[in-house]
């Protein structure tokens, strides 16, 4: 991206930040719809595992979503001279989509037990995964950008449009690998605790419930 | 406003791309501590399961 692409005529080198904010962008409002789109596979199916996979989408793009606002705000910094703009309602959106998921896990940390803890974390992804597109919609068609530059309309081609693409299918890839990795350690983690109560002569339901935001796998003994 | 020259943007872009690698950074050392105190905690499991089979009928 900073030898293939060239410099973009407006911005110049400060446009390279594109290639890892938008993408940033991107798939962190695509983990809070696939979030919610899973809670719905949760409520569907009572499976754990749907619960545990939402709530590991929505972790991840919140993650990538800090990103998104910090590069964001150099990116700011270096274009406009400010490094936030609150008349610009890409940005302004963009932080209340963040500032609502960022009372997810809070949300799940409040509700003691684990069975309604699942149930109203999966109302809360799926009504916070509709507002997503439902606003990024608003954004896009309601006015035109006050200063936020807009992708598309053919404002990126040739060399610009192949390392956007390349850096779109990279931060997809690692969003889907990291998503994996905290998955299967979380699963481990279940085997573990299971393990650990079958070796002890455990019985799960005599154990004191320990409050947390993550959700509880059932784990099979053979 | 007027597009930054390479030496004052090149600061800007780093400071972009540092901050995507510091998280990046902090994530995965986050996740290998975990890694360490399941691969503990497996060991002591193991270490549990062996003294079980050495002595069937005693209690773990």
């Amino acid at each position: 991206m900073f030898f293939y692409a060239p410099n973009d005529v407006d911005q110049g080198f400060v446009q390279k930040i594109l290639y890892l904010h938008v993408p940033l962008a991107i798939v962190s409002l695509g983990g809070f719809v696939a979030g919610g789109v899973l809670a719905i596979m949760h409520l569907r199916t009572r499976a754990s595992k749907w619960d545990m996979r939402s709530y590991v989408a929505i972790h991840m793009a919140l993650i990538f979503g800090v990103g998104v606002l910090i590069t964001g705000s150099i990116w700011a910094r270096a274009s406009w001279g400010t490094w936030w703009e609150w008349r610009e309602a890409t940005l302004v959106s963009f932080l209340i989509v963040f500032l609502l998921y960022a009372t997810y896990q809070p949300v799940r940390f409040a509700i003691e037990d684990r069975e309604r803890q699942a149930r109203y974390a999966s109302v809360f992804a799926i009504t916070a995964g509709v507002f997503v597109p439902l606003n990024f919609m608003a954004v896009r068609f309601a006015q035109p950008s006050y200063i936020h530059p807009r992708l598309g309309g053919g404002s990126l081609t040739g060399e610009m449009l192949a390392t956007f693409l390349l850096s779109l299918l990279g931060m997809t890839l690692l969003f889907l690998t990291l998503v994996k990795y905290e998955m299967t350690s979380k699963h481990t983690s279940a085997q573990i605790a299971s393990l650990r109560r079958r070796l002890l002569g455990e019985d799960p339901s005599e154990l004191p419930v320990r409050r947390s935001a993550a959700p509880t796998l059932t784990t099979t003994t053979p | 406003m007027p597009a930054l020259p390479l030496d004052e943007a090149g600061k800007y872009v780093a400071g972009a791309y540092v901050v995507f690698l510091v998280l990046l950074f902090v994530y995965v050392a986050i996740m290998a501590t975990k890694l360490a105190r399941m691969e503990r905690q497996l060991a002591e499991l193991n270490e549990l399961a062996h003294r079980v089979d050495a002595n069937p009928g005693a209690d773990a």
